[in-house]
């Protein structure tokens, strides 16, 4: 008797990965889970630091629906191998800092070589042709199998039946027949299998799953990169650009203001690292400044900036103490910057 | 059995967990892992982590700000 077929399921934590792991399982096929961290995964990061979101359901998606399917779920953290798809995307990115093509190449190459390394089968994903502008047409979707040298082991159980039959398909691991042809942006397919599975909740991440997608974090990114001279980041650079309103009043140096207690709680895990401001006589929110070369002339510039997002705001005097790096905490006074000084182009 | 610290203060999940995975990949069944953490969507993910991947949660304590969550390892499915 042969051993049963074990397969590794991308899973995202939204319907489509969820679906196609589901359909696979239901052909008696062994089925985990695996799911990518590159740092800019929306999953759950302001809703831990803002406050006004703790109340909200939080949980992490990719674990809800491994736990839903009862399946294990190997979760990776490749921050580091993940920048060079960003930094040098062979295919190019989307309308923002997003991509798409390579990112799915990349993790569709590393549940390859995780099925090597774990003696599985071939890999599954809830791709639907013609879903995503980027990576999921029809001429994009071989060049995600080749390139990731999954090749024909990489089954999308959602729209195998509007491709070629795969390896798993051919020798008979999976059921053709028992697989879809699902294709387009239209969700009614999908909800028809929601039904049919008897699925009362799922994940539907709005904007997407990543940051990267987003015009303004992807702003935040470039800032970064331009005040730097180079393109490169760390996973706490990248962290911080989720938190904060962010202002470049100066060309070498930002200001990070905390919105709310919240994120002023979580800036503070950063407070050694970087000068900061707080307000002293007033409530108000924790500021980092990043950059090189900061006087004691832009820290007094930028305490009145901080100053202006406190409770005296509409004061004429507030006190701030300013801790820099090297020479220890000192405290002054000065005026709330009017608000109409405060320049829109300094916005990140 | 041993018992192992995993300082997980300062991260955002995903992270805490993929912190406990890797240490819980390295140990055998009754060694414990405690994981300590700041970011509350810890006391959800690492329970569920858990539950999926058949280890045990021995205690969770939620006080001022940080969240110690001890795990057991088992043998897994």
């Amino acid at each position: 008797m042969s051993r049963q077929k074990r397969a590794v399921a991308l899973i995202s934590g939204g319907l489509d990965s969820l679906l196609a792991a589901r359909i696979v399982q239901d052909q008696g096929v062994h089925v985990e889970g695996i799911n990518f961290f590159t740092g800019f995964c929306v999953e759950g990061h302001t809703h831990a630091i803002r406050r006004k979101d703790r109340d909200k359901r939080k949980r992490n998606n990719a674990l809800w629906v491994a736990e839903q399917l009862g399946i294990k779920l190997h979760i990776v953290d490749v921050v580091e191998p993940y920048k060079d798809v960003l930094l040098n995307p062979r295919h190019g990115y989307g309308a923002n800092m997003n991509p798409c093509l390579d990112c799915k190449i990349f993790m569709v190459s590393k549940a390859r070589e995780w099925i090597e390394e774990n003696g599985f089968d071939f890999i599954v994903t809830g791709e639907v042709v013609g879903q995503r502008p980027m990576s999921q047409r029809r001429d994009t979707m071989p060049v995600v199998s080749r390139q990731s040298g999954a090749d024909d082991l990489l089954l999308r159980p959602l729209c195998a039946r509007n491709l070629p039959p795969t390896r798993p398909e051919r020798e008979g691991w999976v059921d053709r027949n028992g697989l879809f042809d699902i294709s387009g942006r239209s969700r009614k397919r999908q909800m028809e299998l929601v039904a049919k599975f008897g699925i009362t909740d799922y994940a539907q991440p709005a904007g997407g799953c990543c940051f990267l997608t987003d015009a303004s974090y992807s702003a935040k990114l470039r800032d970064l990169w331009k005040s730097r001279g180079a393109r490169e980041y760390e996973l706490d650079d990248i962290i911080l650009l989720k938190v904060g309103r962010h202002l470049r009043p100066r060309p070498h140096f930002k200001m990070i203001v905390a919105r709310e207690e919240g994120e002023t709680r979580f800036l503070e895990g950063y407070r050694h690292r970087f000068p900061h401001i707080r307000t002293l006589s007033h409530g108000g929110p924790l500021t980092l400044l990043d950059g090189d070369g900061i006087s004691e002339d832009d820290m007094r510039f930028a305490a009145s900036i901080a100053a202006r997002y406190s409770q005296g705001r509409d004061e004429t005097a507030v006190e701030v103490s300013i801790t820099s790096t090297g020479s220890g905490t000192s405290n002054l006074t000065v005026t709330p910057m009017p608000p109409g000084e405060i320049e829109s182009g300094w916005n990140v | 059995m041993s018992r192992y610290v995993v300082d997980a203060r300062g991260l955002l999940c995903p992270l805490p967990v993929i912190r406990v995975q890797d240490r819980v990949a390295k140990l055998g069944p009754g060694d414990l892992v405690e994981a300590i953490c700041s970011d509350p969507g810890a006391l959800n993910d690492i329970p569920a982590w858990c539950k999926i991947n058949g280890h045990q949660i021995v205690e969770t304590i939620d006080e001022n700000n940080e969240i110690r969550i001890t795990v057991r390892v088992c043998d897994g499915r």
